[in-house]
């Protein structure tokens, strides 16, 4: 197997709180390979997003990574200098946001939005940048650029914001491209539009794609990979296709019986037991899925099995749904 | 009862958090004690001239120094307290019912009362607000009572635009109807249910801008309006002390700028601490 | 943009009418006869009726209210009783003064308030961020003219560093030719340096004066919503873009988190003009603000109305200035009006 577009090993990372240390991710291990789309998926607060900031070093202040690497053509992303950092992201890899109203400069027109990381990345002119500009708008389907560029995001619809900001993440062409609930808040068909219009230039470019998501419809339509967690810790992962087949923690299976035909929200569903547990905690047990585990053992609270961040497929329990289906192991 | 007891607690856990509001809430007492006491516990009289001791620095005789005429400024500047006090409390107080009561009921009656009292206050806020005051007081006569009216025109705005937003907020909720539909008339519910809702939050207003009153009574006397000398008010008493800063006398003007501060520094404190009792939620 | 201006200019006019109809109020609030005070106290009835049909005030109200408007239409403001003089002349000549110590003041609040809550938002718990918390929460409470004096005292007669507070220029130099009326604009265009130097001397404390007057509020806003700004999702794609950290914190956060501070400037405007009249006084600045307080105490209204009335419509027509400003920046003012 080729390099992994991307891999992460072990990644911890800590918020100093007024209220105490928050453990928001604790050895978070999983990888992406050149052109291939994995998606993560879990409850609200599972710690997707902070992994996500945590590879694109823009975590706020009160964080600190506490222990892992997230290595990228070679370069560990998390000991990186600033300058080695400002040159990676943004070039080698992108990300788009949830909300694209309020992800973009709301007094700056779209266009100088999308040249100016041009004139970062791209080897590209002053003069030539809006130009370019206007070409990326129309890659991601924008009809009439050249009016669009001279927008403001308050002129433009949620979906075409979206549009403007998969412009910007694909400016500089990322061999990484991180979509955090790039969907969210906008309507089916626009939803649909813009992952296919993802799918399309991942595809072009052969860029790999991590897509975070609280829909695991969405995940099982789009995802050829799916990587489940809960609580800061990676729980789960397989081929997407195996994990609704075969879900082997029991999280991933309360996660999938409260999806009733793949389509619903997670977060509408409250039929998973019990709550995240408080990260604050001073001594959270092991598996931090135990509290709420109907299949907990005793060992759950001192130990947890640990996962192979190279592999493509992962899983933290010990008492397990179901054994592997035979083939898989290749 | 229950409500009484936990807003104590939380008033006593927000000083305990906050020294410095703490430390504000301990200068306000000294400054009451001095306003109330003040005339008869200073060591000289105020008024009392004394040619042959003036512009004394300050030693331990005349802990402040002494001006042109020999009058010591310690004692001047402590009975001082009273009347300056007694302006910003007075015009607090009364920007408090005019600007407290046309407020609640622009809120909550809206229409035509909504639309005149907000023309009003947009209209006063057109001016410069001590330049409007000077106008008030010029046009109305140099005294004392029309600068603590001036003072209340200037900060009606204010008092009106709060309680009219908090009024309107007020009107729509629940309790407001029901008392409403079991009869009440519009006076009733809004002196019963409406005007102690919003007196916290007026109280808060008056408290954050009695540093306000104050710099702005001062003011006016120090260009000349209002209180006359001899009578000492901290205000004239800086004006009085002006000419000697260039000459080396700083006492003169110092101690008394010095007591406007502390007085306005403890009353912008004390608003800050007492809004994040009575409105946790604006805390900055 | 030009609907813009002309919303904004619509919007200005209501405030303008009604300081119109204040001041006239005020006139009319005057105690005692105008009329008798202008005759003195040895004139008859005779006398003072006539005076009284001379002056108008035997008319009903509306009819004296249209002469006050068609009389400011005009650009008369009446006579100083005390000088004789014509108000509307001696504010003019005057008003350059003022102008430029309130101009310079806001503009040395600006250079030294903006980059202060810049600073400090950017750099929370170095030694920036605490002085702009002590400077904002002291700051409000120092009576304007205490500053003032408070500056005199040390850099005039401890550290004789600026020339005696009095007036805008040493009395051993005559003032520049006038053009402006700004004595600094008026120097450097009569390539005057020696004129220059003394009148930005004479300028620099009262204009400090104002200037830390006016810096809490705005240092106060700046850091608020520098900080605001800084965590909010656009910045966070600017970070995440790569952008560098000049162009995300300048292009990015400053150019957002200057509106509420320009918001806060009308604001701060107010104060400030107020505070102009009492910095003339402690510097003996010849603008229009001594002018009015030698008048009040005169009781010699005419001045004191026409002042009220400059000085609001100059907040008014600043306060307009401002609201185009925040238009320029802002494109979802600009397009929407
Ligand atoms: N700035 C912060 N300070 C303190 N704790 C934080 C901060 N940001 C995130 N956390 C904590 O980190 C944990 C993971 O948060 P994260 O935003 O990654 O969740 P998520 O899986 O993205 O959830 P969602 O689906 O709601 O976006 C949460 O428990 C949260 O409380
Ligand atoms: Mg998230």
């Amino acid at each position: 197997m080729a390099a992994p577009a991307l891999l992460v090993d072990n990644l911890s990372v800590e918020f100093q709180t007024r209220s105490g240390v928050v453990k928001a991710l604790e050895g978070v291990s999983f990888n992406v390979a050149k052109g291939e789309t994995l998606a993560v998926v879990g409850e609200s607060g599972s710690g997707k997003s902070v992994t996500a900031y945590a590879v694109m070093g823009i975590l706020d202040a009160a964080a600190a990574v506490t222990s892992g690497r997230a290595v990228l053509g070679g370069l560990d992303l998390l000991a990186a200098s600033k300058e080695a950092m400002a040159e990676v992201r943004g070039r080698e890899v992108a990300m788009i946001f949830q909300n694209p109203r309020t992800a973009l400069n709301p007094i700056r027109r779209v266009g100088d939005q999308i040249a100016d990381v041009l004139l970062r990345h791209a080897n590209v002119t002053p003069n030539a940048a809006p130009r370019e500009a206007i070409k990326l708008l129309e890659t991601v389907g924008i009809t009439d650029p050249v009016r669009r560029a001279k927008a403001y995001p308050f002129e433009l619809s949620g979906g075409m914001c979206q549009r403007v900001m998969i412009a910007i993440a694909l400016a500089a062409q990322p061999s990484l491209l991180i979509a955090d609930e790039p969907t969210t808040g906008l309507d089916v068909t626009t939803q649909a539009i813009i992952m296919d219009i993802i799918a399309e230039r991942a595809s072009a470019t052969g860029m790999a794609t991590i897509f975070i998501t609280h829909d695991l419809g969405l995940a099982a339509e789009r995802a050829d990979r799916i990587v489940v967690m809960h609580a800061g810790h990676v729980v789960e992962a397989q081929r997407t296709r195996d994990l609704f087949a075969h879900p082997r923690h029991p999280y991933t299976q309360a996660l999938i019986a409260a999806t009733p035909g793949h389509t619903s929200r997670l977060a509408e569903l409250s039929t998973i037991g019990g709550n995240l547990p408080d990260l604050r905690a001073a001594k959270l047990p092991a598996c931090r899925y135990a509290a709420r585990c109907p299949r907990k053992l005793a060992i759950c609270d001192s130990s947890l099995p640990s996962i192979d961040p190279t592999a493509p497929e992962a899983l933290a329990c010990h008492n397990p749904v179901s054994s592997p289906p035979m083939g898989e192991a290749a | 009862m229950s409500t009484n007891a936990s807003a104590l607690r939380h008033a006593r856990y927000v000083l305990g958090e906050n020294p410095v509001t703490a430390f504000a809430f301990g200068l306000f007492v000294l400054i009451v004690l001095a306003a109330i006491l003040g005339p008869s516990v200073v060591p000289y009289d105020p008024l009392a001239s004394n040619t042959s001791r003036a512009l004394q620095a300050p030693s331990a005789q005349h802990w402040f120094g002494t001006d042109q005429l020999g009058r010591d400024i310690f004692s001047r500047v402590i009975v001082a307290t009273r009347l300056d006090l007694f302006i910003a409390i007075a015009s607090v107080a009364l920007v408090f019912m005019l600007g407290g009561l046309s407020g609640v009921a622009a809120g909550y009656f809206g229409g035509w009362v909504d639309k005149v009292v907000m023309r009003i206050a947009d209209t006063i806020m057109a001016f410069p607000l001590f330049v409007l005051a000077m106008g008030i007081v010029a046009a109305l006569g140099n005294s004392v009572q029309n600068i603590i009216l001036a003072t209340a025109i200037v900060n009606f705005p204010l008092y009106a635009r709060v309680a009219r937003s908090e009024a309107n907020i007020r009107r729509e909720a629940g309790y407001i109807e029901a008392a409403r539909l079991s009869g009440n008339g519009d006076a009733r519910i809004v002196l019963t249910q409406i005007l102690p809702n919003i007196i916290p939050i007026l109280v808060v207003q008056m408290s954050l801008t009695m540093g306000y009153a104050i710099l702005n009574a001062a003011g006016l006397s120090f260009i000349g309006l209002g209180v006359r000398p001899p009578t000492p008010e901290w205000g004239i008493m800086v004006a009085e002390g002006a000419a000697f800063m260039v000459s080396g006398e700083w006492w003169i003007a110092f101690f008394p700028g010095l007591a406007l501060m502390l007085a306005v520094f403890c009353f912008n404190l004390l608003g800050d601490g007492l809004r994040d009792i009575v409105d946790p939620r604006r805390r900055t | 943009m030009f609907s813009l201006i002309f919303n904004r200019l619509m919007l200005a006019i209501p405030s303008l009418i009604g300081v119109v109809i204040v001041t006239f109020l005020l006139t009319r609030a005057l105690p005692g006869d105008p009329a008798a005070y202008f005759a003195g106290p040895a004139a008859t009835e005779q006398a003072i009726a006539e005076i009284r049909a001379k002056l108008g005030t035997d008319k009903p109200l509306i009819v004296q209210f249209g002469r006050y408007v068609s009389d400011l239409a005009r650009g008369e403001l009446g006579n100083s009783l005390t000088t004789g003089q014509s108000v509307a002349k001696e504010i003019a000549t005057r008003l350059p003064a003022s102008a430029e110590l309130t101009l310079i003041g806001l503009m040395l609040v600006v250079i030294l308030a903006v980059p202060m809550g810049i600073l400090a938002a950017t750099r929370p718990g170095s030694w920036i961020d605490h002085v702009t918390r002590i400077v904002s929460t002291a700051g409000v409470s120092l009576p304007v003219f205490f500053t003032g004096l408070l500056l005199v005292y040390v850099f005039y007669y401890r550290l004789g560093l600026s020339p005696s507070p009095v007036g805008r220029l040493d009395v051993f130099l005559s003032a520049p030719p006038h053009i402006t009326g700004f004595y600094l604009i008026d120097a450097a265009l009569a390539r005057d340096a020696e004129v220059f130097v003394a009148a930005l001397k004479q300028l620099i404390l009262p204009a400090l004066t104002l200037a830390i007057f006016a810096l809490a509020p705005i240092a106060r806003m700046t850091r608020a919503s520098m900080l605001a700004v800084l965590s909010a999702d656009f910045v966070r794609t600017a970070r995440a873009s790569g952008l560098s950290s000049s162009k995300v914190i300048v292009t990015y956060a400053f150019r957002n988190a200057v509106l509420p501070v320009i918001t806060t400037l009308g604001m701060v405007l107010s104060f400030l003009l107020g505070a102009n009249v009492l910095v003339e006084k402690v510097f003996a600045w010849p603008g229009i603000g001594s002018f009015a307080v030698e008048a009040l105490i005169a009781s010699d209204y005419a001045p004191v109305q026409g002042f009220v009335l400059t000085m609001a419509a100059l907040y008014v027509a600043l306060n307009l200035a401002i609201d185009i400003a925040y238009g320029l920046i802002d494109p979802r003012v600009r397009i929407s009006s």
